[in-house]
């Protein structure tokens, strides 16, 4: 499905750029002007000289196609990756032969380029040989000694929610931040990065408004389910187990078999917080039809490498984290560069999404929402938010409060005009976030997020 | 819960209740619900609270649908084409960034080029992507100079969303652009009715959609509840009459000079004297000729001038203003009013047949020179008089034989036409430069003409030569940003290498300056090339 040599488009183009000043610079260079001697290969390749205010050109050269993802090199003297000049050339590049042709790279574009596969091949073999760690015992110790300590944070844990309850929750309203944010340096010193996430969180929960009671209580109770789940880890299916290690924050391994698909990149979106950014990219698999999740990050104040634009099609290897019902995948090797397709998931009604979620819930009871696209839904104002309707029944899912206040709901309101469209988007217990949608005719995504 | 609970029976919900009520105030206060199992009172509570949790999330169903909105109406353009709607999107990300542009920023800044695409747009007839009418619509929100021709762009979607959003609403106030919506001209019985129960946004557009089309009827409506009409209202409802003004208003104008309001009386005598064969004109032209003469008792024939005594009762009713701002004469002032709001035709039968060029040519006598060049000026741009002007203006060498001010100069050089318009100020660059040319530039016809586009490049490069700062030229760049023909660039790319030709560090960053600007003004002249190339290809 993936046709090599196929140029994406400015769009997906633009979605690499690290900044939005970035995105304006590349763009302004994005016209033939100060271009020379630019082409391009079959294997994804781009590359030209770029006339600045110097008396010698930048030499610029991009590599979309690498397995890795893009890779790019410039001359110039900016640190961002890509610079406004590999902007440049490749938007140059998705207007047509006409301005970058397709032919042999100069020598000194393919110096790097060799150098790239080199080392990308030498990568591979690596990972071919196995990656046994140098000391198996001593890291068995390793994992020992950490399950012994969220041993001891979950059972330290369960005390606290035992005291909390014992007391009741309108004690911790009066509490307020303070004891949660205690409780959950207590979780990181015992190295349960999930379980100090969740305790964080239930800070949060108190000053959420009104229903807050309900709230706490249930993210309570799922703590609680959490830590139990530890503590009889070696009773638990295996599946369920790793699914338990996961979420208590135990890094695991993608280690899954290789799935090879033309993996369609339906949205990526990022969540900031002072310390990380997180990007969440969902894939659909054109062929086996399975929704995967492949998340990356990015250090304060950066943005992850990992880039994806919606609309790519490309045919990739992944491989699945361990775990029951968890989407999460590793993005393996790439064959070919990706390109923009107009394909699109197949859509379900909104009560088929609703009970997706809810049997999702059997093998991950602490799953949060589940990926669905919902095939024809119209956004409906419903008071002060917004619901999404089906077109042809009167069931309608409303829109989570965080989806409310992103500018990508009015984009959806506009796409949409009150006829329906296509929209992909996580569903789950507090509503629909809609990530992605489509109009009814043959049209690219449009991203939300 | 946002969606409606599945109802999973009554004693779930019920023990939900409870298990909320219990855990609220602590298992010390309150006894665990029946039927929630044994153990330590908080891990039971915990233990059924989990499973409660998950039960009521697995069972989630949609909830039932709120009223649906009326589909908007379909946009009949066609879609844009692909990479013309890319680039808008590009152009609107822009204006929502943050202004960060420092010393470089606003002037060349790709912002000034989104007023140029929406226009190049709507001339093909193209309608937006909805998805890109959110940051349309806030682009428009923030800046009243885009909204004509955002909101025309935009088209009927944008109404459709403006009921849905209040940050919005300025859409619906706004009139709907080419006068969609608003009844057609021969629809009178609702134009009668809009015209009387409209807001005064909507009264305004209808007479000005009206007045377009059908100019005697604009003014029959605006005659029919005139003297019921506030003052403020009635002093923009007649300006709308500027428009496709005629002989047939003159009789509702004579009437308006007897308005109460000063500045409606003041409005009303302006249109009239722009009417030169109405009374008002005539009247005037009497009172003017009585104060200018040519006297031959010397050698060379002399321009006198008698301003008049006094300001009748007459005068007043035909707009002079009698009183005279303070630090002026008020004889002359009075003058200035005559000179200013009689036809210009009255000159050469007056003055013994000469022509505009031989009048402005002699000399006054008196140092009355000044006030009744100034005058006959008012009285060109009023009157949109291109001879008058040419002679008042003189060849663009000379700057003219009076001393004209910077608006002066920018104003007669809008009466000439288009062609002439350019071709004298492109005279006037090539010999005064650009220190004085940006009013006048901005008068001309964008893009501007080929020989105006060279004198400005040419003018710039002058500049450069004679080390002058490239930020004194700021205004003049910011101008070619938007005006310069995208031909120019060719030209322009040999200006943008930096010569090795500096003898100190100073002049060398001078140098470098230059060279970064004009690479900037040939970047944004490709951009705009592109941007025309994206529209037609559709």
């Amino acid at each position: 499905m993936t046709q090599q040599g196929v140029r994406w488009s400015a769009d997906q183009v633009l979605a690499l750029a690290p900044d939005a000043a970035s995105r304006k610079a590349g763009s302004k260079l994005g016209t033939a002007g100060p271009w020379s001697e630019t082409g391009s290969s079959n294997e994804g390749a781009v590359w030209g000289l770029c006339k600045g205010s110097g008396s010698t050109p930048y030499r610029t050269v991009a590599d979309i196609g690498d397995a890795a993802g893009p890779a790019y090199s410039c001359t110039c003297p900016s640190r961002k990756i890509p610079c406004k000049h590999a902007l440049g050339l490749l938007l140059l590049w998705s207007a047509g032969p006409d301005a970058v042709p397709e032919g042999t790279a100069p020598e000194w574009a393919e110096r790097w380029l060799a150098g790239r596969r080199k080392r990308a091949a030498g990568r591979r073999a690596k990972a071919a040989g196995g990656s046994a760690s140098a000391d198996p015992e001593a890291a068995r110790r390793r994992a020992e000694r950490r399950a012994e300590r969220i041993t001891a944070g979950a059972t330290e844990l369960e005390q606290r929610l035992a005291d909390l309850l014992r007391g009741g929750l309108a004690q911790a309203e009066q509490a307020g931040y303070g004891l949660w944010e205690e409780m959950a340096a207590r979780m990181v010193d015992a190295q349960a990065p999930g379980l100090a996430a969740r305790v964080r969180e239930l800070g949060s929960v108190c000053s959420s408004g009104p229903g807050w009671p309900v709230r706490l209580l249930e993210e309570c109770a799922l703590l609680h389910l959490l830590d139990q789940g530890w503590l009889r880890r070696e009773q638990l299916p295996e599946k369920l187990a790793a699914t338990v290690h996961s979420r208590v924050g135990l890094p695991g391994s993608a280690d899954g078999p290789a799935i090879r698909d033309h993996w369609l990149v339906l949205s990526q979106h990022d969540t900031v917080t002072s310390r990380l950014t997180t990007r969440r990219v969902w894939l659909y698999g054109t062929d086996t039809g399975r929704t995967a999740l492949v998340l990356s990050y990015g250090a304060a104040g950066r943005e992850p490498e990992q880039s994806l634009p919606v609309g790519l099609l490309m045919d990739a290897e992944v491989s699945a984290y361990p775990g029951a019902g968890q989407a999460r995948v590793a993005l393996g090797e790439r064959f070919g560069p990706p390109a923009p397709t107009l394909c699109r998931p197949p859509g379900v009604t909104t009560a088929e999404a609703a009970a997706r979620y809810g049997e999702a819930l059997h093998e991950d009871p602490w799953l949060e929402s589940v990926p669905v696209t919902l095939r024809a839904v119209v956004p409906v104002p419903d008071g002060d938010s917004w619901q999404l309707a089906d077109a042809d029944t009167d069931a309608a899912l409303p829109l989570t409060p965080a989806a409310r206040s992103r500018p990508g709901l009015w984009r959806l309101v506009a796409l949409s005009g009150g006829r329906p469209v296509t929209v992909f988007g996580e569903c789950g217990h507090r509503g629909f976030t809609p990530l992605t949608a489509w109009p009814q005719h043959e049209a690219p995504a449009v991203a939300l997020c | 819960m946002v969606m409606t609970s599945a109802p999973v029976g009554a004693s779930g919900s019920g023990i939900w209740e409870e298990l909320v009520t219990t855990a609220l105030l602590g298992t010390d206060r309150r006894a665990l619900p029946d039927g929630v199992g044994g153990g330590p009172a908080p891990a039971a509570l915990l233990d059924t609270a989990a499973v409660e949790t998950v039960r009521r999330r697995a069972g989630l169903l949609p909830a039932p649908v709120a009223q649906r909105p009326r589909p908007a109406s379909e946009d009949p353009r066609p879609a844009l084409p692909a990479a013309a709607a890319r680039r808008l999107a590009m152009l609107l990300a822009d204006r929502s960034g943050t202004d960060r542009g420092g010393r470089r920023g606003p002037v060349h800044d790709l912002k000034g080029l989104l007023p140029q695409w929406l226009a190049l747009a709507n001339a093909h007839g193209y309608a937006p992507p909805p998805e890109t009418l959110p940051a349309l619509l806030d682009a428009a929100r923030a800046h009243t100079d885009l909204r004509p021709a955002a909101l025309a762009f935009a088209g009927p979607r944008a109404r459709w969303l403006a009921r849905l959003n209040p940050e919005w609403r300025f859409v619906l106030r706004e009139a709907p652009a080419g006068g969609a919506g608003l009844p057609g001209p021969d629809d009178t019985d609702r134009i009668r009715q809009l015209w009387e129960e409209g807001l005064f946004g909507e009264r305004v557009a209808l007479l000005a959609a009206l007045r377009d089309r059908r100019p005697a009827a604009a003014r029959e409506l605006l005659a029919s509840g005139w003297t019921s009409e506030r003052a403020e209202d009635r002093l923009l409802f007649l300006d709308v009459l500027r428009t496709r003004l005629g002989p047939d208003d003159e009789p509702f104008l004579e009437q308006a000079l007897g308005d109460r309001s000063r500045n409606v009386r003041a409005t009303a005598a302006q249109l009239l004297s722009a009417l030169p064969g109405s009374a008002l004109a005539a009247r005037m032209a009497e009172r003017a000729a009585a104060c200018v003469a040519v006297d031959h008792t010397g050698g060379t024939p002399t321009l006198v001038v008698e301003a008049p005594h006094e300001c009748d009762a007459g005068m007043q009713r035909d707009g002079v203003v009698p009183q005279a701002p303070s630090g002026r004469g008020e004889r002359a002032w009075w003058l200035g009013q005559l000179l200013e709001a009689a036809p210009l035709s009255t000159w050469p039968g007056r003055l013994g047949g000469r022509t505009p060029q031989e009048i402005v040519a002699l000399p006054v006598a008196d140092d009355w020179q000044e006030e009744l060049h100034a005058a006959w000026c008012r009285a060109a741009v009023r009157q949109k008089d291109a001879r008058w002007a040419r002679a008042l203006l003189g060849a663009p060498e000379s700057g003219g034989p009076g001393a004209l001010s910077l608006a002066e100069r920018s104003r007669l050089v809008e009466t000439l036409d288009t062609d002439e318009r350019a071709e004298w100020v492109a005279g006037f660059i090539a010999a005064h430069g650009l220190d004085e040319a940006f009013q006048l530039l901005e008068v001309c016809a964008v893009p501007w003409a080929a020989p105006l586009g060279r004198a400005v490049v040419d003018a710039l490069e002058i500049a450069r030569d004679a080390g002058s700062y490239p930020w004194s030229f700021s205004g003049v760049m910011g101008l070619a940003d938007r005006c310069l023909d995208p031909a120019e660039a060719d030209r322009l790319e040999k200006l943008v290498a930096v010569r090795e030709v500096a003898q100190d560090a100073a002049s060398a960053r001078v140098e470098e300056h230059w060279a970064g600007e004009f690479q900037r003004l040939v970047t944004t002249l490709r951009v705009r090339s592109a941007m025309a190339e994206e529209l037609r290809g559709g």
